[in-house]
């Protein structure tokens, strides 16, 4: 056996005596996640379990070096944590934004006491992070925000007005684009910021959106102050930051571009169509344009396992994450439009005592959000024409 | 097993994409033979250098003197063969039917002249204008000490110049497959040169007599064969169309760097910005599914069969993308003979159909997901 192999066996047993059966069943919906957080309010106990267990080993960070809380895993034995997860059906220990974004930024730029400080408790799920980038006026055009960050000597003084802060009212800390030069070129005078949420002078308000529900709010900074040892890399050059940890928002995106699904489409709703005679999806038209789906998804998945594989070597275009956002946002619209369609007028229902919440309604309309937080579909476009094809102007 | 290429396959690669960039190059190959009006369509000087430099044994066991590689690997070369559009027996003779005759005893009869880049061979699937395997209707009737085979077929790509063709036929056993010898008494050949300026032939199998020893595998054995084979072919034929897509994506994009309308050079349109990356994505995600599709063959894996039919799909339907937008894009020029897009646009038309179309390969991969 080599060495990947004993490590698969141990990681199969460990996962097998460790992860409770509760966290092995599919996610109903986003109400199953676990988010962490000071405030947090696990759904069960096996939640909470599973959580630690995983923290304890590192592994909600796998590939994180161990003085950060990580699992210090190489890319291969990375792999082969999340296949043999896959295997069982485990759900991720720990939904963060701390991990899939912030984390991987501090790790780039963070000074090394920022490290030690923000990372381990990121990967414990102690600290839920949300992000401040967007503002009213600055939203494909980020550059342009105005939020203002004034140094006062001993500290930051921040205000200002972010929106679609994703969970901002739930969020025990955010980490925040600010203008500390005004007089710049607007990608120049912008820095990186971290604060506490419970900061004095920060307030929120949860937007309602058109599936009902209210992932995004109103992030409002009146007077806030802010330590000075809370900004990451250097002053004003926070939108290399920026940048770098967008990438890493549009590989979380992209990922979650199929909801985890992994089975056929067709599959799954062929017994809610009915079939015919020959014991085919009863409606012909339909299970073509499904067929057709399930081709997408499926070609898609091998792109996403092979990008990923490409990135943990070292291969992939920098410039790539927005074509796996982009390909991966527009397949997860597609596939809630079959699901509509297969649906009918059950799928339409809002509230009612057969419906779990008009879920089917509710995610339908939830994922059209997706080609547009993170960037655009246009934007990605435009990045993907201007930095792998490199066409001009752009 | 990760899905990019490993240190040796870049190496083949390179090997590949330089030969058929300059040996296999349109100029030297497609436009030499079409405009002689050759009735063969491809260069047999090219098809030993390929012998020579290993490929046509790719997927020969070591044993049988090949290299012993995987589909994966065929995948290489085919995508170089697909971006110089290149007329060659590879993928039928190299990869298809040395799939059918692995380990068989035919092997010994067809493979060494296969490996010396010697022998030409062909795959006798479909009988009507669409692909359907499942529906072969041509008899093979048993007769003195073999059989008697009946019935036409066509879309027989290299059939005219075969030195051996394989052939799927029923039985009362079942579908059956046959080594049949181009020079059989009954076998009438016609060479049809196609759109793509590829050499097809229809074939007429009037009371063709062959051994016992002909059959390939077993007596009613040959509907496992068949869809080995003709997997092999399809995943071949997905790399042939992520290299033609790709290919005619990279002389599109050139153009829009270089053609100036209204003042600007018309890449700076963001219009056709969006469809150009829009048709990257379409590439690459048809790359990703042709290499998936080869590495489970490999494999040996049960998702194998799922994931031809993702490959072939998808790649037909990106490679389809990239020379309509190439062709508009180019704009008046595209519709010229002198320029090479329109080029890739025939020999695409002509990929897709080879081993069934983006719609066979959907409704298939729903056939076999049980919907």
């Amino acid at each position: 056996m080599t060495d990947l192999d004993t490590f698969r066996a141990e990681t199969r047993a460990w996962l097998e005596a460790n992860c409770p059966a509760e966290m092995r069943e599919p996610m109903r919906d986003e109400s199953d996640a676990c988010w962490g957080g000071r405030n947090f309010r696990f759904k069960n106990e096996a939640q909470k379990l599973w959580m630690e267990r995983m923290a304890q080993r590192g592994w909600t960070v796998p590939d994180w070096p161990r003085d950060y809380g990580g699992g210090g895993l190489s890319p291969a034995e990375t792999k082969i944590l999340r296949q043999e997860m896959a295997r069982i059906g485990a759900r991720n220990p720990l939904m963060s934004f701390g991990i899939s974004m912030l984390g991987p930024a501090l790790l780039k730029y963070g000074t090394e006491e920022q490290k030690k400080r923000f990372l381990p408790e990121i990967a414990r799920g102690e600290i839920r992070w949300c992000q401040g980038y967007s503002e009213p006026n600055a939203g494909s055009d980020l550059a342009s925000l105005q939020t203002r960050c004034e140094d006062k000597g001993d500290h930051w003084l921040v205000n200002g007005q972010k929106v679609w802060t994703s969970y901002a009212d739930k969020a025990d800390w955010i980490f925040c684009l600010v203008r500390t030069d005004f007089e710049a070129p607007k990608h120049k005078g912008i820095s990186f910021i971290l604060f506490d949420m419970a900061s004095p002078g920060v307030s929120t308000r949860p937007i309602l959106l058109i599936s009902g529900s209210s992932p995004f709010c109103e992030t409002f900074f009146d007077d806030v102050k802010v330590p000075k040892d809370q900004v990451v890399g250097e002053i004003n050059k926070g939108w290399d930051v920026a940048k770098y940890l967008l990438g890493h928002e549009r590989e979380m995106i992209s990922g979650m571009g199929l909801g985890g699904q992994t089975g056929s489409l067709g599959e799954a709703l062929v017994e809610s169509i009915g079939r015919d005679p020959d014991g085919r999806m009863a409606d012909p038209v339909l299970r073509a344009d499904i067929a057709r789906f399930d081709v997408d998804a499926m070609a898609f998945r091998a792109m996403s396992e092979r990008f990923i594989d490409e990135l943990k070597a070292g291969l992939a275009h920098p410039a790539q994450p927005s074509m796996m956002k982009y390909a991966g946002t527009e397949l997860n619209k597609a596939r809630h439009e079959l699901v509509m369609a297969a649906g009918g007028s059950n799928a339409l229902e809002w509230e009612s005592g057969r419906s779990k919440k008009g879920k089917a309604a509710r995610e339908w309309l939830r994922t059209k959000a997706n080609s547009i937080e993170g960037g655009t579909s246009e934007v990605q476009l435009g990045i993907i024409a201007k930095r792998i094809l490199d066409l001009p102007g752009a | 097993m990760p899905l990019y290429l490993t240190e040796d396959q870049v190496m083949l690669r390179d090997t590949a994409r330089q030969l058929m960039a300059e040996e296999g190059s349109i100029a030297k190959q497609l436009r030499k033979y079409r405009d002689q009006g050759c009735p063969d369509g491809f260069g047999h000087a090219l098809w030993k250098q390929m012998a020579e430099l290993g490929f046509t044994g790719i997927l020969i066991d070591e044993a049988d003197g090949g290299l012993g590689l995987g589909h994966v690997e065929a995948g290489i070369v085919l995508e170089e063969i697909g971006r110089n559009l290149t007329p060659s027996p590879f993928l039928i003779s190299a990869v298809a039917v040395v799939e059918a005759l692995k380990g068989t005893p035919h092997a010994q009869r067809w493979f060494p002249g296969i490996l010396a880049g010697d022998t030409v061979a062909a795959l006798a699937v479909d009988e009507g204008p669409k692909h359907r395997p499942e529906a072969i209707a041509m008899r093979a009737e048993r007769a003195g000490n073999g059989f008697r085979l009946s019935g036409r077929k066509q879309f027989v790509v290299q059939g005219a110049s075969a030195d051996v063709i394989v052939v799927a036929a029923r039985t009362d056993e079942g579908v059956t497959m046959f080594a049949v010898e181009r020079e059989a008494k009954g076998l009438e050949v016609e060479g049809v040169r196609l759109a793509d300026s590829s050499i097809g032939a229809r074939l007429d199998f009037q009371g063709v007599e062959v051994n016992a020893d002909a059959v390939i595998g077993e007596v009613g054995g040959g509907e496992a064969l068949l869809g080995r084979v003709l997997d092999a072919g399809r995943s071949g034929a997905a790399s042939e169309m992520v290299g033609l897509g790709s290919e005619a994506m990279a002389m599109t994009v050139d153009y829009l760097k270089q053609r100036k309308q209204f003042g600007r050079l018309i890449g700076e349109f963001q219009v056709l910005q969006h469809r150009a990356a829009h048709l990257y994505s379409e590439l690459e995600i048809a790359r990703s599914a042709a290499i998936k599709a080869q590495q489970l063959l490999d494999e040996g894996s049960p998702e194998a069969e799922a994931m031809v039919s993702v490959a072939k799909a998808k790649a037909g339907r990106a490679s389809t993308l990239a020379v309509q937008e190439g062709v508009q894009m180019h704009g008046g020029i595209g519709m010229t003979d002198e320029y090479d897009i329109g080029l890739y646009m025939k020999r695409d038309r002509a990929l897709n159909e080879l081993f069934g179309d983006s719609n066979y390969h959907a409704d298939k991969l729903a056939r076999l997901k049980g919907y």
